[in-house]
């Protein structure tokens, strides 16, 4: 055995993976009404170029992408668009959003007939990635295309596939692994033809040692391409510990993954443009774990984007307990719910139904100093420190002590035995400094 | 489901603040244990009074100054705990008890109670009765009268003649349950240590190893773990931390090599403490590394 790669820092919460890794993959098909949000978490929100009243076909483009910092918006059923206007997203906030009434058909466009990887010209495959609609699929959202057009292609020496899935709970890479290694292994390929210095790593996670163990033997052969085992410890897949772990070069908010000539990608992103590349579809639905104590029958979903929230609680059989807390995401850094009747977005990587027992709330109460959060702190900052000077608003001290490297992973709050949110007054410091 | 949605992380573990305490009380019953042992029962009274002060002196306190009672953190419990083990064996009930509301009173509540205090509430109020009551306390070591310690009388009944400092064997095995259970580690009491050996060889140019053993006492090992480690008074970052471990083997090495005995390391404590919140402003202290 290999020794492990890791991090200094971090948790191990009790993971709860379990619960939705023993069931396959589900597919499950929408409700009546479908919503598309036009904005992503990053750019440029896409303009739509449909109108209510017209008829649509799965996979249609229905938003187009605002430039190059955009991605467009596909349908993901045939049916009817009846509205354009604003709808709740799982932040909270009011996006602008298409909404389509599925008339329970799913006819697909008739997609162009692919061009053979080997005959694709580099920007090509680049445009036809943005033109799919692919972003970062582990909730991190950054449109994939432009993270393929570095200033220098030949200097990126290693494209990273981030299998350490280390949020608690949610199970969905772990299934692509197992059902889908072939495709990720296209895709890879796919990133390889892009960059062609670049050598290929699949880092997963020591436990997921089936994936691991699938992954070798399909990639023996494969010179260009290496499995890396990390330690299963949150935050293994924060991009800056993954980097680190997996080829010891540092990255910061000055440094990214680029100037050290590193792309990392998710394990769905890079499926997804195996299919994209290989067979031209676009980017209509997504894995989507739901889990927790408060649902019948926790499971990972293949679920059309677009699809109600309502919906995949429903098809996971309902709620057996009062859920305490509902988040959409995993539940380090997810978002907490108010109401589930929210679409799915390429950014929905699970939905959690979770009981008192487990958010184990208590009351907070004074520092005392203990350390713990700094001992936890992936990126050794001093999260206490950071939170004082949140709370007295002193930007000249938060930022000397380097409060805008947070992660904002949420060790330190996980951590704290006064229980205080200290990475959410880290956040309310750090949100505002950096935009 | 309630109107309200919380920020993430939406887990916490399960450790909080009163396990701790409750960690670091369980480590102290091997020194307190031997001290009951090896003094009698008349210890065991001085605890109770120490320990029974300082929680109802903090539960009052709580009460007039209208803040939330907080007793149930059993911090005051260790407190005055760590007040009794570091008092003579003989001292009177009432000396206690005063040690007691002057750790609470004055240290730690009128600076804003728990986590709040600039300096150790035991030692600053072991400092106190020391300058106070000189007379009413009496070092001598009625265990070891007349003899000259022997290495066992180290481990086990050392020279010291403070209750919960007389058997460096029960110190370590409580210090080590604290370091394997993560409450501690050894930066602090490593630095410390071996700083204050270092100190006596280049402020004495003597390398004779019996020479240096008469300084290696439980009075420096039960504070390198048990009051140098304190979370609230101590710095934040790593590097802070070694320095702050240097800092107190010198001034402890310079108060010991004056002659005072176990009030050296409580000044030496102190006054490391009043020097933390610079040693966090400095640039050593911004981030962990």
């Amino acid at each position: 055995m290999m020794t492990l790669k890791t991090f200094i820092g971090g948790i191990n919460p009790r993971n709860n993976k379990e619960m939705a890794k023993t069931t396959p993959i589900e597919i499950v098909l929408p409700g009546k009404e479908l919503v598309y949000p036009l904005a992503g978490k990053y750019g440029t929100p896409a303009k739509a170029i449909v109108k209510v009243g017209d008829k649509v076909f799965a996979g249609q483009k229905i938003g187009r992408a605002d430039g190059f910092f955009s991605v467009p918006v596909h349908a993901s059923v045939s049916g009817i668009v009846r509205g354009i206007k604003k709808r709740a997203i799982f932040t909270g906030e009011q996006v602008k959003s298409i909404i389509i009434e599925n008339d329970g058909l799913y006819d697909e466009i008739d997609y162009p007939s692919p061009i053979p990887l080997a005959e694709m010209a580099n920007p090509d495959i680049i445009n036809r990635i943005q033109d799919a609609g692919i972003i970062g699929m582990s909730g991190s959202g950054h449109p994939t295309h432009i993270k393929l057009s570095p200033q220098n292609p030949d200097k990126i020496s290693h494209i990273i596939i981030n299998g350490a899935e280390c949020e608690p709970y949610i199970t969905n890479d772990h299934h692509l692994m197992l059902s889908e290694p072939d495709r990720l292994i296209g895709g890879l390929k796919v990133l390889l033809k892009l960059f062609p210095y670049a050598r290929g790593v699949i880092a997963i996670a020591d436990d997921k040692t089936d994936c691991i163990d699938l992954l070798r033997e399909k990639t023996v052969k494969e010179a260009r391409i290496s499995i890396k085992i990390l330690k299963n410890k949150y935050p293994q897949g924060s991009g800056r510990q993954l980097i680190s772990a997996v080829t010891g070069r540092f990255t910061s908010t000055a440094i990214t993954a680029e100037a050290v000539g590193v792309i990392l990608l998710n394990i769905d992103t890079v499926i997804n443009i195996q299919r994209t590349v290989l067979t031209n579809k676009n980017l209509t639905s997504r894995i989507v774990t739901v889990a927790g104590n408060a649902i019948k029958g926790p499971r990972s979903f293949c679920v059309r984007l677009g699809t109600s929230y309502d919906t995949l609680i429903e098809a996971a059989g309902g709620y057996i307990k009062k859920p305490e807390q509902i988040i959409s995401g995993g539940p380090m850094m997810g978002n907490a719910l108010k109401e589930t009747d929210i679409p799915v977005t390429k950014l929905s990587t699970a939905i959690l139904l979770l009981t008192k027992d487990e958010v184990l709330k208590s009351n907070q109460t004074a520092c005392i100093n203990c350390l713990k959060c700094v001992s936890v702190c992936p990126e050794r900052l001093l999260p206490q420190q950071l939170a004082v000077f949140a709370k007295h608003d002193d930007k000249a001290s938060f930022i000397k002590h380097a409060g805008k490297e947070c992660l904002e992973c949420g060790c330190c709050s996980y951590i704290c035995p006064a229980k205080l949110d200290l990475t959410e007054a880290i956040k309310s410091m750090k949100l505002p400094l950096m935009s | 489901m309630n109107g309200k949605t919380k920020a993430s992380p939406h887990l916490r573990s399960k450790i909080n603040t009163s396990g701790i305490m409750l960690v670091v009380i369980l480590a102290l019953m091997p020194a307190t244990g031997f001290g009951i042992y090896n003094f009698g029962l008349n210890v065991l009274y001085l605890i109770l009074v120490t320990v029974g002060t300082a929680v109802v002196t903090e539960y009052v306190t709580g009460l007039i100054l209208k803040r939330a009672v907080t007793i149930d953190d059993y911090s005051a419990v260790v407190t005055g705990l760590l007040l009794a083990l570091s008092l003579p064996p003989d001292t009177p009930l009432w000396l206690g008890a005063v040690g007691g509301m002057f750790a609470i009173v004055i240290v730690k509540m009128l600076f804003g109670g728990l986590g709040q205090n600039i300096m150790n509430p035991a030692m600053a109020a072991r400092s106190f009765l020391f300058i106070s009551f000189t007379p009413l306390l009496n070092y001598r070591n009625p265990a070891l009268e007349g003899e000259s310690p022997s290495l066992l009388d180290m481990l086990v009944k050392n020279t010291s003649g403070v209750i919960g400092e007389t058997s460096m064997l029960a110190i370590i095995l409580g210090a080590a349950f604290l370091i394997i259970l993560g409450v501690i580690d050894l930066k602090i009491p490593g630095a410390y240590i071996i700083s204050f050996f270092a100190f006596i060889v280049m402020f004495t140019g003597s390398f004779s190893p019996d020479y240096l053993a008469s300084y290696l006492t439980g009075s420096l090992v039960f504070a390198a773990f048990f009051i140098a480690t304190d979370y609230v008074t101590r710095p934040i970052s790593a590097r802070n931390q070694i320095l702050y471990g240097i800092l107190l083997g010198f001034l402890t090495a310079q108060f010991s090599l004056r002659g005072y005995g176990f009030e050296g390391i409580a000044f030496a404590v102190i006054i490391g403490n009043l020097i933390v919140p610079l040693l966090n402003k400095m640039g050593t202290g911004t981030r962990n590394d």
